[in-house]
């Protein structure tokens, strides 16, 4: 097999000046995730990030629920922007895929539609006075992280290989849908074969598993979601991608979205639960990071700063296998220096 | 001796060269190729006889020992320029031909797979094109990515073509026919085979083609399902899984095969879309142009400039001889009609 399409297509992503937007939901369930991405462009890679507090929902999830009206959600998105505007950046960063793909799709609009984009910005100023641009270049954090890899890489205390084997991990990436499915050439590397976190994960050492359901949503699938009756939908597209790595014996997950990360991580548990069943050997589940947190493993971050035990699925043997050293005893320590109670066990999954 | 260039040695090509030279024309054939016809060298059978590939090759080939053609095999021409009454022919390597009159033949290439990324072509071993599953059929060596006889081979219609995705909303025509010939073929090497077609819709437009299509399904058992394959992916056994919809059923499905073979589309030829841009001739999706569909299918906007075969838009290889025929019929009707002209002008004078 030769993926030589993963590195085929490359697009613009600024060198330095971000203004970053947090996700809605990713300090709750990866708490360490969006520091880690700060620290690491701030303090290893020494670029400017601003990080404004007054940011607000895109409203992602109410427009893909057709809870939002577009108009909303376009004046919403202008809001933001004109929050980049008055920091003066132009470089637009969001945390969120989802995000990513609102403001993509939001810019597409006012590039085909001039009138739609002048009524958005009357809208603007009508509901807040304020006036906003469309950011110059609208890229997703993994791209940062993507872009300087190699950079990273020279500043790596570990590396992607099993200590006891030598041999590399063997990863799946997950790709939010939201990232390239919806405008294929704002993704690194199209939709099909995207390779911005397969492009880190061969850069620091792993190996990419290409199984057949790689392409295969996550289940978060708003709707499939928010509607608790259609559940049942969400959890068996999951189920379906677990059976199809199953196989191949992944060391763990990595992905660059919110919902994606969130759902294979939590699904495990609840499958475990209806069928007790895991898709690992052990009964332990299969761990899935965020490419923050992968990042941050390699260059030397504490686990536990990262909130990796927050996962539902454990990291303790995936860190055994890394060489990276972990406290058992400050696991559930809190910010301020308190052991906080230990979670409940599941009945079937193994923490 | 009146002297014509024809350009590219195809089926078209030859034949209208052959055509040409039996009229008494002497006739210079240029072919970029180190050799001719390399669209059919590699193939197995023809649709619908099932007749050698090879020995249309040889056939062809015959013609061109006639004294009249002179052959010029690895030689690319790059430029073309009418110069009054005749049209000077200008090679790769600057070797300029005065002719009286150019035959375009500059054919097709097959559609790149590899633009259609979600199939897998190039990057998953069980995905093939129907061009590298003809050569396994010619060389009687069917066989699936791990070296052993494939339990089931599927094909997906209309790869490239009828696409929008790629660029190419027409029909390319001759991969209907060339699956169900295909499938046979497959059938008459491994019985066993569990063999399907997968489908937007069959079109059986030539003579036989219907019962070729009815025989594939009485006799070889090959099943046709209606529906477009949306993605494919290898699995951890080395299979191709794919995801497709069944649109009679109404439901998608998802299904497992040793080989995937895509019946890949007719593009314009590199050369055809250089020579039709160059010569203002271009017509859509980078064919050369005819001057009229119904009446004037050979001719062009420029007198002396004539086109044959799938330079034009997507043909078999039947339809493309008795176009090169009709485009030497076309020539010579030109050139007589210039050499009367000529005549009235010097009794004239």
């Amino acid at each position: 097999m030769g993926k030589y399409y993963w590195n085929e297509y490359q697009k613009t992503i600024a060198d330095d000046n971000y203004f970053y937007e947090r996700s809605c939901i990713r300090q709750t369930f990866f708490p360490g995730s969006e520091t880690a991405f700060l620290r690491i462009i701030k303090e290893v890679l020494g670029k400017n990030i601003y990080d404004e507090e007054n940011q607000h929902t895109c409203t992602g999830i109410g427009y893909h629920t057709d809870v939002v009206p577009l108009e909303t959600t376009m004046t919403v998105v202008a809001r933001l922007f004109s929050l980049m505007k008055d920091a003066g950046y132009e470089n637009y960063v969001p945390s969120c895929v989802t995000s990513f793909g609102v403001f993509s799709e939001m810019i597409e609009i006012w590039n085909h539609q001039p009138e739609t984009l002048e009524k958005t910005r009357e809208y603007l100023r009508k509901a807040t006075g304020r006036e906003f641009d469309i950011p110059k270049n609208l890229v997703h954090p993994s791209d940062i992280i993507y872009k300087f890899r190699h950079e990273l890489k020279e500043k790596m205390k570990y590396s992607l290989v099993n200590r006891f084997t030598g041999k590399p991990l063997q990863i799946v990436e997950h790709i939010g849908c939201h990232y390239a499915k919806i405008f294929p050439e704002k993704g690194v590397g199209k939709a099909e074969f995207p390779h911005v976190l397969a492009g880190m994960i061969e850069s620091w050492g792993g190996e990419v598993l290409d199984y057949p359901e790689r392409r295969h949503c996550c289940g978060f699938g708003f709707r499939h979601y928010l509607v608790q009756e259609n559940r049942g939908y969400s959890i068996a597209n999951t189920k379906k991608k677990f059976e199809s790595m199953e196989p191949f014996e992944p060391d763990f997950i990595v992905a660059n979205c919110p919902g994606c990360a969130m759902f294979m991580d939590k699904w495990q548990y609840t499958i475990a639960e209806i069928e007790n069943k895991t898709y690992d050997k052990d009964g332990y589940g299969i761990p899935v990071l965020t490419y923050e947190e992968m990042a941050g493993l390699l260059l030397g971050y504490d686990p536990w700063e990262l909130g990796l035990q927050l996962h539902q699925i454990q990291s303790e043997i995936l860190l055994d296998k890394i060489g990276i050293p972990y406290n058992p005893k400050e696991k559930y320590k809190g910010a301020s220096g308190k052991i906080l109670p230990k979670p409940e066990r599941p009945n079937h999954l193994l923490v | 001796m009146k002297k014509i260039a024809v350009i590219g040695a195809g089926p078209a090509g030859i034949e209208a060269a052959s055509a040409l030279a039996i009229q008494n024309m002497e006739v210079l054939l240029f072919e970029k190729s180190s050799n001719t016809l390399t669209n059919i060298l590699d193939k197995a059978f023809l649709f619908p006889d099932f007749s050698l590939a090879n020995d249309m090759v040889d056939k062809l080939n015959k013609k061109l020992l006639h004294q009249n053609i002179t052959l010029h095999v690895g030689t690319e021409i790059v430029d073309i320029k009418q110069e009054g009454h005749e049209w000077k022919i200008i090679d790769k390597k600057g070797m300029s031909y005065i002719v009286a009159a150019v035959l375009l033949s500059t054919g097709y290439t097959p559609f790149d797979a590899k633009r259609k990324e979600e199939l897998g072509y190039g990057i998953y071993n069980g995905v093939l094109t129907s061009l590298d599953l003809e050569k396994m059929i010619k060389y009687n060596h069917i066989e699936n990515s791990m070296g052993e006889k494939p339990k089931r081979i599927v094909f997906l219609q209309c790869v490239g073509s009828r696409d929008e995705k790629s660029g190419n909303n027409y029909c390319s025509k001759i991969c209907c026919v060339t699956a169900v010939k295909q499938a046979i073929e497959v059938k008459k090497l491994l019985p066993d085979t569990e063999v399907y077609i997968f489908y937007m819709d069959l079109r059986m437009w030539g003579q036989s083609f219907e019962e070729m299509y009815r025989e594939s399904q009485e006799k070889y058992d090959v099943c046709y399902v209606r529906g477009r394959i949306s993605e494919a992916a290898a699995t951890f056994d080395k299979k191709i899984q794919f995801k497709a919809e069944d649109t009679l059923v109404g439901l998608p499905l998802k299904m497992n095969t040793d080989l995937l073979v895509l019946m890949v589309g007719m593009e314009a030829s590199c050369g055809t879309k250089q020579l039709a841009e160059k010569l203002s001739i271009k017509g859509e999706y980078g064919f050369a142009q005819s001057l009229h569909i119904h009446l004037q299918d050979n001719e062009t906007t420029s007198k002396g400039l004539f086109i044959a075969g799938s330079c034009k838009r997507p043909m078999g290889i039947n339809e493309t001889i008795a176009d090169a025929r009709s485009a030497a019929l076309a020539v010579i009707e030109h050139l007589n009609a210039n050499l009367s002209s000529n005549e009235n002008v010097i009794n004239k004078k």
